[in-house]
């Protein structure tokens, strides 16, 4: 197989995990306005109790599973007890998520070792599959696969379903879906753990190709944030076309220019902004 | 009366080598020293401009790795100076250029996708930066002649700089240019209708706070005589940044007292335990719940409360 053809596979892969990741993020930040800093941190400690929850004997996808439900869990009181006190007050949340993050990536060094810990690949999935004459990786074609099922999941959510009809109001205007009646401080805790939940989740299935490591927390943050600040906040459309963006440019300026990997990556964030600062699929603020 | 409290103040921090007991501590004191200047630098953006930037830590290690470059090339410390200021002012244009076309939260983001990307490059462009392994410097330089290389030396130094520092704060407080800078954090649209151009406006002030942030990154690269990624990362940048909320924003006092206690917990909590980065994470959290207004501010303000307390029993006692 030809080295392009895996560039491009894993790049699609990076894209798929970097949706999960991103989508949850775009989506606090379209409704709460604020960048959840703690995010990074929910991919990485989803993906340090599922290596935990597997070596007490789960198999891997109820692990992957659990292992974002805890993550959500972990979100969920975040939100409601320690964000809930600075409503209105943005950039004090937008610290105190940062502050969280450096405490739960010191916890996690501290129970998990410094040691990069391999999550193994579900052993149904290991091997090659062959498509159009070229064998594929099956776990990374899986990815791909659970990332498009979760946009379409995602998408249906949003956009037709009750819930995301209140969701998509409190983007818009929260004021006024308060005064129809929508418990728009509920959307909050709602959103908070579902996006902390695709984070944990999308950490513990990235876990067999990235492996879980301290400061993975701190690079899988940036890239989430040029996601979101490419395709535009609140935006599921702009999450998924600015993951795949991100995924390509990553793999490809790695290859081709390992010294300069990571300017590659914020050179076209750094031209969306410059040209249309809202980003790729978001609406200009009011 | 303030006259007297400045000189006694000056007096007591001219002579921190002969009272503070060991050159460990007159260490620490210079670390406290360019540190403030770090926050006083941070604090032009984050506290009179209302900009919050999570990306300083890039400027302040431009400024060291320019630095460093520079001096190992073989020239004397003024070119060390003025070249690693000038790369720091020039890159404070293109951060300010690009974080500026957000306000708010989005300027948040952006500088940190720009600390980010200081940070890659530190960390990845060997040829450049030397990677992981940093850049070491041989020894500090000697400006005037005059040997920065020992403890006490290194700190009048630094408090040289660190009252031009001050002074400087003081002068851009008082100004009229400073007015207008706290004017576009509380009113741009009016600033704008006044005629004021807030986007330069706002631009400089960027320049300002990066041009001192670069002496900041500049004196560091000379107590430590060595740079790594380590200085330009999203911790650092989170560290000026409680310095700043944790003393006070918008203050002139603020920014000192928050480096001092950063500093100092840093270098008392280090000795004790490893975990640094839960305690700055924890200090963070605690800071911003409980006492969002900063430790100077709030300790003046418990000041006032107790003075109005005493005051109405005092009449009552008459």
């Amino acid at each position: 197989m030809n080295l392009w053809l895996v560039l491009a596979v894993n790049s699609i892969t990076l894209g798929g995990l970097l949706f999960l990741l991103s989508a949850g993020f775009s989506l606090i930040f379209g409704l709460m306005k604020i960048p959840n800093l703690t995010h990074g941190s929910f991919f990485m400690l989803g993906a340090y109790l599922a290596t935990s929850l597997i070596a007490l004997g789960a198999d891997f996808w109820t692990a992957a599973i659990l292992g974002g439900l805890l993550v959500a869990i972990f979100g969920g009181i975040v939100e409601r007890f320690i964000l809930r006190r600075l409503a209105g007050a943005e950039l004090a949340q937008v610290l105190v998520t940062l502050g969280l993050s450096f405490m739960i990536a010191d916890v996690c060094l501290m129970v998990w070792t410094g040691d990069p810990i391999r999550i193994a690949t579900p052993s149904a999935l290991r091997g090659a599959t062959t498509v159009a004459g070229f064998g594929f990786p099956t776990y990374r074609l899986a990815i791909s696969v659970i990332a498009v099922v979760f946009a379409a999941a995602l998408w249906a959510l949003l956009d037709r379903t009750r819930l995301g009809a209140m969701i998509r109001a409190g983007v818009d205007d929260p004021a006024m879906a308060r005064v129809v009646g929508i418990r728009v401080s509920r959307l909050f805790t709602i959103v908070f753990c579902l996006g902390a939940w695709l984070a944990g989740f999308a950490g513990v299935i990235g876990g067999p190709i990235l492996s879980v490591y301290p400061g993975l927390d701190g690079e899988m943050l940036p890239l989430a944030l040029v996601v979101v600040i490419l395709g535009g906040s609140g935006s599921l459309l702009g999450s998924l076309v600015g993951s795949f963006v991100v995924g390509f440019l990553y793999n490809f300026g790695q290859a081709m220019f390992p010294e300069l990997a990571y300017v590659v990556l914020f050179l076209p964030m750094l031209i969306v902004l410059v040209l249309r600062p809202q980003g790729l699929f978001g609406r200009p603020a009011a | 009366m303030n006259r007297l409290a400045l000189g006694v103040a000056l007096a007591i921090l001219a002579a921190v080598p002969y009272w503070v007991g060991g050159t460990y501590y007159v260490n620490i004191a210079s670390q406290v020293l360019f540190y403030a200047i770090f926050a006083l630098g941070v604090n032009v953006l984050a506290g009179y401009a209302g900009l919050v930037s999570l990306g300083h830590a890039g400027l302040f290690g431009i400024a060291a790795y320019a630095g460093a470059r520079i001096m190992n090339e073989g020239y004397g410390h003024v070119g060390v100076t003025v070249g690693a200021l000038a790369v720091t002012l020039l890159a404070s244009a293109v951060f300010a250029a690009l974080a500026l076309r957000g306000t708010g939260l989005g300027f948040v983001m952006i500088t940190v996708a720009l600390g980010q990307i200081v940070w890659g490059v530190a960390y990845r462009w060997i040829s450049i930066t030397n990677g992981d392994n940093g850049i070491a410097i041989r020894g500090r330089p000697s400006p005037l002649g005059l040997s920065l290389s020992t403890p006490n030396g290194f700190y009048w130094a630094t408090l040289a700089v660190f009252l031009l520092a001050v002074t400087s704060m003081a002068v851009f407080v008082a100004s009229p240019f400073g007015a207008s800078v706290r004017g576009t954090r509380d009113q741009p649209r009016r600033m704008n209708a006044l005629g004021y151009h807030v986007w330069m406006i706002r631009f400089l002030a960027f320049l300002f706070s990066g041009f001192w942030s670069g002496v900041a990154g500049l004196l560091y690269l000379y107590y430590n005589q060595f740079v790594s990624p380590q200085a330009v990362a999203l911790t650092a940048s989170a560290e000026a940044l409680l310095m700043v909320i944790a003393g006070g924003t918008a203050t002139l006092l603020g920014p000192i007292a928050g480096a001092a206690l950063v500093v100092i917990v840093k270098n008392v909590v280090s000795a004790y335990i490893e975990r640094w980065n839960f305690v700055l994470g924890a200090i963070f959290v605690v800071i911003v719940v409980f006492m969002p207004e900063g430790l100077v501010p709030g300790a003046r303000r418990l000041w006032r409360w107790a003075l109005a307390a005493r005051r109405p029993r005092a009449i009552a006692v008459e």
